[in-house]
């Protein structure tokens, strides 16, 4: 199940990489030829292997690492409720952390619903996972202001099956950066 | 109380002053008139209490349709016959209410000895069980298209409806219609809904959008082309537009758009626009401005029912109570509202009383109750409830009687829509796998698929029937 959640991100960021390339390619010579100039040559400083560099790749690796948990990771719901468990609390500590390291990062906070309810109810339902989980941000320090919402109910399933795994992993609060 | 229902409109009805001339001309403005002077001639003058409902779980009125009579020459004339005859059959049979006589079993062809009450030996059709006979001529020519259509009472002997209807040939579906609107008026009093549409919510491009198709599933057309989530599709009381939620901003935001024009609105507040709920209007609504409509709206950080304008201006808030207050839908008289409340702890059905201010509880079976949905009629409330995890259509009165379950074991059931005369409900169902668009009538019988789309097709709505089309 982990193996395929991290398939589907590699390729959630491999696809609009490889659309925004064909979409370059599709651009005049005229256009390509500029962007090459203007880019600076690769590699010709020579300190690619001194241990400063090293440092700042590792650091770099971490924030992405920090940076592709807060987004993956997601606070869950029972059915019908919008109440955060002590999971999902833990969860929204480790997001609170993150966002305090990551003073400039503005967040929504997605709510989604399994299939079992009915479309209305559930955009409302929805709303108020999410504005639960803002709250509860906000109570931990984080800025209001960094921090939007949006139901998108049922509409939007991590699962499509019917199945209650599935329905599980779709009661969601899901965090993007915007 | 048939016998009773027969006798009464029988006293009152003559030979003289059944057959009456209706004239379809290209103008609609023209035909206006000539219907309306149809109207005024030929529809005898009956309180509403002589009507009974026809429950078609208790008895279904045999009717026989014989092959329409060709009046002129030629493959083209027969050809309409055929398709005329069918269709009506079709579009009364779309009610629930007949019983269609197998052809198999008729003693006569009115085609071959006529059409009218003088050589119809009616003898021949009570002896099969018919009550109701229609007979039909048709008279074609390149472009346009001539019938004459009866309705008899087999038992009396008598024709009880007469209309010739004139128009091009591309019209012959609407005279059919107009004439099948008599019938069921003369039989219920109530116009029907042979002049609606439905709209829905279809997947087949990828996305949820808003498609509209005619009452009995024909012509399926893609309204919105929002790219993203479109959901809630709300007919305004004249028909004329829609109000749906749609997140082309990735927000949940209400638009009401014109039905033809797809001009309109953006309403795009903080947090949720949905749910819209036209309130219903006893005289024509002349513009959008008369109009109003209730949604959901979160702005304030809860969420709350509003009264709107038809452009989306807020009037005034219609619910307070912490939680989520979602799902309006009026009683006809616009004074009265039901809605969704978690206020209890989960969702259940509430009604809104307007002049009171009173709220109360209206469902207490189960513990999820949602879409619910005020007949037009006023008496009835349908709504989804699960139990099980599965939704059911079930329908309940105001009388604290317990709520009628209308559909068992067969999917998934949501999103009941009542016809704009009360007499059917649409709705969406998973019974063959992926969600359809289904009809049945009130009381539960006659389930079928109303049609197939690629895709899914969820959230029926069922528009007010247009008058004298």
């Amino acid at each position: 199940m982990q193996r395929k959640l991290w398939t589907v991100l590699a390729l959630l960021v491999l696809v609009p990489g490889l659309m925004l390339m064909t979409s370059c390619a599709q651009q005049s010579a005229v256009d390509q030829d500029t962007t090459q100039k203007t880019t600076p040559p690769a590699d010709t400083s020579g300190t690619t292997d001194s241990g400063a560099d090293l440092q700042a790749d590792a650091a770099q690796r971490a924030a992405e690492q920090a940076m592709n948990q807060f987004l993956n990771e997601h606070i869950y719901y029972s059915f019908d409720s919008a109440q955060l468990s002590a999971m999902a609390q833990a969860t929204l500590k480790r997001k609170a952390a993150w966002l305090q390291a990551n003073a400039d990062a503005t967040v929504a906070i997605e709510g989604h619903c399994d299939e079992r309810g009915t479309n209305e109810y559930n955009l409302a339902l929805g709303e108020r996972r999410a504005e639960s989980a803002r709250a509860y941000l906000v109570d931990l320090g984080i800025s209001a202001s960094r921090l939007s919402t949006i139901s998108y109910g049922e509409e939007r399933p991590l699962d499509a099956r019917s199945t209650e795994e599935a329905w599980a992993k779709n009661r969601r609060g899901q965090f993007k950066l915007r | 109380m048939r016998l009773a229902l027969w006798g009464m409109y029988h006293r009152r009805i003559n030979e003289r002053e059944i057959f009456m001339m209706g004239v379809m001309c290209r103008l609609s403005r023209c035909f206006f008139v000539a219907l309306l002077l149809l109207t005024l001639t030929s529809l005898p003058a009956r309180a509403v209490d002589e009507f009974i409902e026809i429950n078609p779980f208790l008895k279904k009125i045999p009717l026989a349709i014989p092959d329409f009579k060709p009046l002129s020459q030629g493959a083209p004339t027969e050809e309409t016959s055929q398709k005329s005859a069918q269709l009506l059959a079709e579009t009364l049979l779309f009610t629930g209410y007949f019983k269609l006589l197998d052809k198999g079993a008729y003693l006569e062809e009115p085609r071959e000895s006529g059409i009218t009450a003088a050589s119809i030996n009616f003898r021949n059709w009570t002896v099969i069980g018919a009550e109701l006979l229609v007979t039909g001529g048709i008279r074609r020519s390149a472009e346009a298209v001539e019938m004459e259509l009866r309705l008899f009472d087999t038992f009396k002997g008598q024709s009880v409806l007469g209309k010739r209807y004139r128009g091009r040939l591309q019209d012959t579906r609407r005279m059919v219609r107009k004439f099948a609107s008599e019938v069921i008026f003369f039989l219920t009093g109530n116009r029907g809904f042979f002049n609606s549409e439905i709209a829905f919510v279809s997947t087949g491009t990828g996305n949820k959008e808003i498609y509209i198709a005619e009452f009995d599933g024909r012509n399926p057309a893609q309204f919105t082309r929002t790219r993203n989530i479109t959901l809630s599709p709300a007919w305004s009381p004249d028909g004329k537009w829609l109000a749906y939620t749609a997140y082309p901003k990735n927000r949940p935001f209400l638009y009401v758009k014109h039905r033809r024009h797809k001009r309109g609105y953006e309403i795009g507040n903080k947090g949720l626009n949905i749910t819209p709920a036209w309130v219903p209007m006893t005289a024509m609504p002349t513009s959008l401005e008369d109009m109003r409509f209730a949604a959901t709206l979160s702005f304030t950080g809860d969420q709350e029912i509003y009264l709107l304008t038809g452009k989306g201006k807020i009037i005034k808030r219609l619910t307070k109570s912490w939680g989520s207050d979602v799902s309006p839908t009026w009683a006809p008289d616009g004074k009265k509202f039901a809605f969704v409340s978690n206020r209890s702890g989960n969702p259940q059905v509430y009604i809104k009383n307007l002049d009171s201010g009173r709220v109360d509880r209206l469902t207490f079976k189960g513990r999820y109750n949602t879409q619910p949905s005020w007949s037009p009629k006023g008496d009835k409330l349908a709504y989804a409830g699960m139990e099980g995890g599965r939704n059911d259509i079930f329908v309940i009165g105001f009388n604290g009687r317990p709520p009628v379950q209308l559909t068992h074991d067969t999917g998934g059931n949501e999103s009941p829509s009542w016809s704009p005369d009360g007499s059917m409900i649409a709705f969406s169902s998973t019974r063959e796998g992926r969600s359809r668009i289904y009809v049945m009538t009130a009381f539960g019988t006659d389930q079928r698929r109303l049609l197939t789309l690629p895709g899914e097709q969820t959230n029926p709505q069922w528009s007010p029937n247009k008058h004298l089309n």
